[in-house]
Formats: structure tokens, sequence, C-alpha cells
């Protein structure tokens, strides 16, 4: 056995996000904050589980966006995320 | 169907209809969920259990089945020492509910209307979404050549093993090929060690084919692989990745 944790990716943050968002962000383009890095939401490396997610840029480690969600108040922190692009669908 | 529409997504109640032993330490669980708006291959669904004092625990389960009214199965493996898949493999039964959000996700779906020759590669129970993808193909009247490369332990933990060979078997079949890291059987036609390029030219298509390329399975398994695809000349956007495991806690 190691210590080592392995993150998740972004997919697994789609049940989380979709409590927040209109459409499905895992597919939305991020553009990272601090390495200009543009992948979409669902390659970030995700860490945590639950109550609170981190989602950081798989070049650079920088975290693009942290979601706590207390049941009650989701907070949304995306300091390190430059932009996100959604494409939604047509109606 | 699309799943835009229809966020927010509420936590339902499943019932288990059946349950399926696939290996020894894996089981299919089918659910119904009413109400179910139907699911592109690859999505997947959250789980939450909550016990008597309020505890709860979320985790997420790739869709094993093609979109079938409102059933839906789930393939669960027995993480040691975790606090969820123990739950379901050993004290769920048929009859009993389960809370479930879903479908979820919208980058690790395929769909008919994608086109492409598909390249699956699955690490241990990640060949689940590859099973949605692969029983969704199935359904198709024109389906897109596919190949899937599919490494296990050993040979008994190879997952749906009887459906997948009457898949390669029937006409517009899917070319697979297995690979075993834990065991070396006297007689055997697949291939033997960790999924490497030799493999992935072996099974795969030229990336002149603009394939789209699936990965599921434990982290380093996924970036492993999606490295070799890339040095393989495959274009890192027709490359789509699934990582599972415990983060930290299980």
């Amino acid at each position: 056995m190691t210590d080592v944790v392995h993150p998740l990716d972004g997919n697994a943050a789609a049940g989380p996000l979709s409590r927040l968002f209109a459409s499905d962000v895992t597919g939305a383009v991020v553009v990272c904050g601090e390495c200009g890095r543009e992948g979409a939401l669902a390659t970030l490396a995700l860490y945590g589980r639950g109550t609170g997610l981190v989602l950081r840029c798989p070049t650079c480690e920088t975290v693009n966006l942290r979601l706590l969600d207390t049941g009650r108040t989701i907070h949304l922190d995306l300091r390190g995320c430059l932009r996100m692009s959604v494409r939604v669908a047509l109606d | 169907m699309t799943s835009a529409a229809l966020l927010p997504l509420r936590w339902r109640t499943a019932t288990v209809i059946a349950r399926r032993p696939e290996t020894p330490h894996v089981a299919t669980l089918v659910l119904d969920v009413p109400g179910w708006p139907g699911h592109k291959a690859g999505q997947h669904v959250d789980l939450r259990l909550t016990a008597a004092d309020g505890y709860e625990a979320q985790r997420s389960y790739s869709i094993a089945s093609a979109n079938d009214g409102t059933a839906v199965a789930i393939t669960v493996e027995r993480v040691a020492d975790g606090e969820v898949s123990p739950f379901l493999l050993d004290d769920v039964r048929v009859s009993d509910d389960l809370e479930l959000r879903g479908p979820i996700g919208g980058y690790f779906v395929w769909s008919l209307e994608d086109g492409n020759p598909l390249l699956l590669i699955a690490g241990g129970s990640g060949v689940a979404p590859m099973m949605s993808i692969l029983r969704a193909r199935a359904q198709a009247l024109k389906p897109p050549a596919a190949r899937l490369l599919y490494s296990s332990r050993d040979q008994a933990s190879i997952i749906y093993r009887d459906e997948l060979d009457g898949m390669t078997a029937a006409t517009d079949g899917p070319r697979i090929l297995y690979t075993l890291t834990r065991e070396r059987p006297v007689v055997w036609s697949g291939a033997l060690g960790r999924v490497d390029r030799v493999m992935l030219e072996r099974i795969g298509f030229p990336p002149t084919d603009d394939p789209l390329a699936y990965v599921c399975g434990p982290t380093p398994f996924v970036e492993q692989v999606a490295a070799d695809l890339v040095a393989l000349g495959y274009a890192e956007e027709r490359i789509r990745t699934e990582r599972f495991g415990p983060t930290g806690a299980n």
C-alpha cells in the first residue's frame, strides 16, 4: 500500500456541479489562470468528494475551481480560472 | 434526449431488480428508476447512502447498460476497506431501494452520430462504460468499427467475458484484445502484461482514420495509455479519458 492519493478527473464532478449550473459543464473549456492550458473541465484533476471539491489544472496543478456545497449554500471559487466556455444545446 | 434540459438533477429512488455476480470481486446491480429520462453511453450516476445517524456517502458509478427504458445497470467492484462498495455487494438485495442522481456527464459520452471508428481501452472495472458503449453500438444498424483493448489481472477477473466474446463473434462485432497482468496461462490467445504501445498498435486504428479513443481505468493506467496514444499520433482532442479509484477516502 502507498499513501499516494490519485486524483479523479472532472467527469466525477458532474453531479455536484449540476446542482448549480443549468447545463452540463464537464464539457466546458476551462482556461487555467496560471499557465493558460485550455481543456475540458472533465480533464481537470479532481480532489475530494462529497461536500468539498477541488479541481486542479493537470499541467501546472493550479487550483482552477473550488466547490463547497453545504446543502443550503453552494460556494464556487473560480480564482484560478481565467475563463470557462460552455456550449449550450439549441432550443 | 437532451440531458441539459433535465437539469437540475434530483435525487430519485431506484429499486434493485436484479443482481448478477460478474467475477469474485465484482457484481452488476440492475436498478429500476421510475421516470428515467434515458442516457447516453458513457454517462454515470451518483449513488447516495445515508446511515441511521445521518452520515452520508456518495459515489459515482458508470452506467454499464445501453438505454433501455427505466432499467439502469451499474457494475460495482469491491474496494478493500471501502465504505460503499462492500455494502452494495454484500448487503443490498433485490427489491431494496437506493438513492440515485443521474444521468450525469457530457464529456465521456458516445453516441452513434459520433461516427468515427472507436478504440476503447479499459483497465479492470473501467470496462463498465465501454460495455455501455458496446451495447449501444450493438443496437445500431450500421455501427462504426470498434475495437476494445481490455486489461485484467487474470482470466477470472475479466468482467462480461461471455457477452464480450458473443459480441466479437457477431457480424460487425468489435475486435477485442484481452491482456493479463498477473497471470500467464498455458493456452492464451490474448496479450500479456500491461498495456503498451505495441499492444495499442496491434489493436488500434491508424491515426489517419480519425478514430475516437475512450480510456477508462485507474489514474496511472489512464495517464500512461493517453500518453502512449498521443505518442502514436492520436489527436489529443479525440482521446476521452475517465479515471476512477479512491480519492483519499473510500
